[in-house]
């Protein structure tokens, strides 16, 4: 079956994205204004994928591998949206617009009557899938700006003032953003798992999907109290995160 | 009409002879009366700063207003001779004056090229020369034009967003490790003139808590004081700096005081916060090796140097798209000049009466197609009546005003009146 603007949406954002990285090698914002514009226009084809696959198709939402994608991507641009207008950071587009692009090329080489999961009849799914894929956008933001992060730090420490030195934010914005990403995505996870819990009757059984997804989430919860109450932040802060983020896609993998 | 600038700047006379030019806040209003007295010149305005003193007016004879601005400008200062005075000045008319005008206003003529100062200062003058009544039509747009085109020089192009003293590169750096600078304590080791400089930057860009040491402790009284700030003793410095986030360095100390064990030590306590340490001192204060310490970050002169050397180069970038925008400006300037001459603007009004005429006689004769040849003359003669009636009077003011002061004013009010300016609005 085709999906409504599918690969429009994916085009779209693939020039964005292009434009944002080009716009980090030099001084003037029109590029990346430019790029944010086109993902605005991206995201508006994209809500229109995402509404047809929620409420337009025969098949119980989000059960399938690409649904969730395509869902986990729309996520992410309109946090990356969000962020922006209330910061004027367009360079974080430079960063989450390929992450973007690459979820839903994976999204579109996975078969898309690929089911993940079985047939349901309860609508916790819903829940199950909606609370993890948002606290997966929100790990995705923590994982971009740990990477913002190491990237300015490094340009700081070797007193390199180049372009994108002078686009990258404050390292304190950027390890802020990164723990309000943790703060708000481990609740997420949470309730998602505990709702996935309650659908699978709190069966354990030690496939490859408990296990990974209990241990991200007990890596996320040592990050968590680590910021609390040991005063982690900045580059180890963002270092934790990062190797987070790679743990979630273990994940990811091992669900698809 | 036409628009003539005199006088001298930064680049064309040394201080000298500026500053016997230059005109004080208290004079300027019997200086702009003075100015008002001249014949050739209808509309004057005065723009001194301590870099340039000018003069700029609108005059129907740019020879003779120029003469008089000129004899205007050896009066003020009679104790430079004539002759010298004048290898200072420059005399610019029409749309070189209002080039000026307008990069004068965008801080493109400036100094520091891109400097915020100078369009309050023009604004001022500006004002200034209104409430004295020295202004009209013509210097009022011009003027006011002038101000918009700097507006749009500064929202357009980042002519004048980047650090370009090395004192200011420090904040520009700070901002860098901190969004918001008011949550941060900066603290000032020496009291060297850069490191003051500095401070004084951070503490106008939000920073409120300041500390100060130097050797001398009622000398970190004293500069603490400046900064409503916290004076701290030499010795225990290294121990406050747990609390500074920002560190100017700027003794005159001729071995570093701050060593990489001191470094080491304080960086276990502070939990991997970061410290951002500028060091403007030569010889350095700072061992070299602590940069190698994690989340601390070192920067010394030559580092701000950098920044402010790839500031400048912007800010010349930023110049070029600054000038496009003023050249733009400058030939829609020249074009609104040309449409106050008395004769095209009668011909424009005859024009556009006409264009009316025509096509409403055509919407009636449409309508009535029945009527014979000599009606349809009739309708056409009634129309031309009462355009040419309506018309009569204008015209006749306008002709008679045309060699007066303030046909200007007439013309203006005409072009207003009919919307003479935009084109194709009849057909509307």
């Amino acid at each position: 079956m085709t999906i409504p603007y599918f690969e429009l949406t994916l085009i779209v954002y693939f020039f964005g994205a292009g434009l944002f990285v080009t716009s980090l090698a030099v001084r003037t914002e029109i590029l990346s204004s430019l790029a944010v514009g086109m993902t605005a226009f991206g995201f508006v084809l994209h809500s229109a994928t995402l509404h047809t696959l929620l409420f337009g198709t025969d098949h119980v939402a989000l059960s399938r591998f690409f649904d969730v994608m395509v869902f986990f991507a729309w996520g992410l641009i309109l946090t990356f949206l969000i962020v922006e207008y209330a910061n004027r950071i367009p360079v974080l587009g430079s960063f989450v617009l390929p992450l973007a692009v690459l979820a839903l090329i994976f999204a579109a080489t996975v078969k898309q009557d690929l089911q993940v999961l079985e047939p349901v009849l309860s609508n916790i799914i819903w829940l199950h899938v909606g609370m993890i894929v948002s606290g997966t956008v929100a790990f995705a933001l923590a994982f971009v700006a740990g990477i913002m992060y190491l990237l300015q730090e490094r340009l700081l420490k070797s007193r390199q003032f180049t372009p994108m030195y002078h686009k990258l934010p404050p390292l304190d914005f950027l390890d802020d953003l990164n723990r309000k990403s943790i703060f708000l995505g481990f609740p997420l996870l949470t309730l998602g798992i505990v709702a996935g819990a309650v659908w699978e009757n709190f069966v354990w059984n030690w496939d490859p999907k408990q296990i990974s997804t209990a241990l991200t989430w007990l890596f996320y919860l040592i990050v968590l109290l680590g910021r609390l109450l040991m005063g982690w932040r900045a580059k180890h802060a963002a270092y934790l995160t990062i190797v987070g983020f790679v743990g979630v896609l273990v994940t990811f993998a091992n669900v698809g | 009409m036409h628009i003539v600038t005199a006088g001298l700047n930064h680049k064309t006379a040394p201080i000298k002879i500026r500053e016997g030019l230059a005109i004080s806040n208290g004079d300027l209003s019997d200086v702009l009366l003075s100015l008002k007295t001249l014949s050739a010149v209808e509309e004057t305005m005065l723009l001194s700063t301590c870099n340039r003193v000018e003069l700029y007016g609108a005059t129907k004879d740019v020879d003779a207003a120029i003469k008089e601005l000129r004899q205007f400008l050896i009066q003020r200062n009679p104790t430079i001779a004539p002759e010298q005075l004048t290898q200072h000045l420059y005399f610019l008319s029409d749309d070189d004056a209002v080039r000026h005008l307008f990069r004068v206003a965008s801080s493109l003529d400036s100094m520091v090229m891109g400097e915020p100062q100078i369009l309050g200062q023009f604004k001022d003058a500006m004002e200034s020369a209104v409430s004295q009544g020295c202004t009209g039509v013509v210097l009022n747009k011009v003027l006011k034009k002038a101000i918009s085109v700097a507006k749009k020089v500064r929202t357009d192009t980042p002519i004048g967003e980047q650090a370009v003293s090395v004192s200011y590169a420090a904040v520009e750096l700070a901002k860098k490790f901190f969004q918001n600078l008011a949550d941060h304590s900066v603290m000032l080791v020496g009291a060297g003139e850069m490191g003051e400089l500095a401070g004084r930057h951070l503490v106008n860009h939000g920073v409120t808590r300041v500390m100060v040491t130097t050797r001398n402790f009622q000398r970190a009284v004293g500069f603490a004081k400046q900064f409503k700030g916290e004076p701290v003793a030499f010795e225990t410095f290294r121990q406050e700096m747990l609390r500074a986030d920002i560190v100017i360095c700027s003794t005159g100390s001729s071995h570093p005081i701050i060593t990489v064990q001191d470094m080491t030590d304080i960086m276990r306590e502070r939990q991997n916060k970061p410290i951002c340490i500028i060091d403007i001192a030569v010889p350095r204060d700072v061992e070299d090796g602590v940069r190698n310490i994690d989340d601390v970050y070192l920067f010394n002169i030559d580092d701000l140097q950098q920044i402010v050397t790839v500031n400048i180069e912007e800010r010349q970038k930023a110049a070029l798209t600054a000038e496009a925008i003023v050249h733009e400006e400058v030939a829609m300037m020249m074009g609104w000049m040309k449409t106050l001459e008395t004769v095209p603007t009668i011909v424009a009004l005859k024009k556009r009466a006409e264009g009316i005429r025509q096509v409403e006689v055509a919407k009636v004769l449409a309508r009535l197609p029945d009527l014979s040849d000599a009606e349809r003359e009739i309708v056409d003669g009634l129309a031309s009546s009462i355009v040419n009636k309506l018309l009569h009077r204008p015209l006749v003011t306008l002709k008679e005003e045309a060699a007066n002061a303030n046909s200007t004013m007439y013309v203006d009010a005409t072009r207003r009146l009919f919307s003479l300016d935009e084109e194709h609005s009849a057909d509307k």
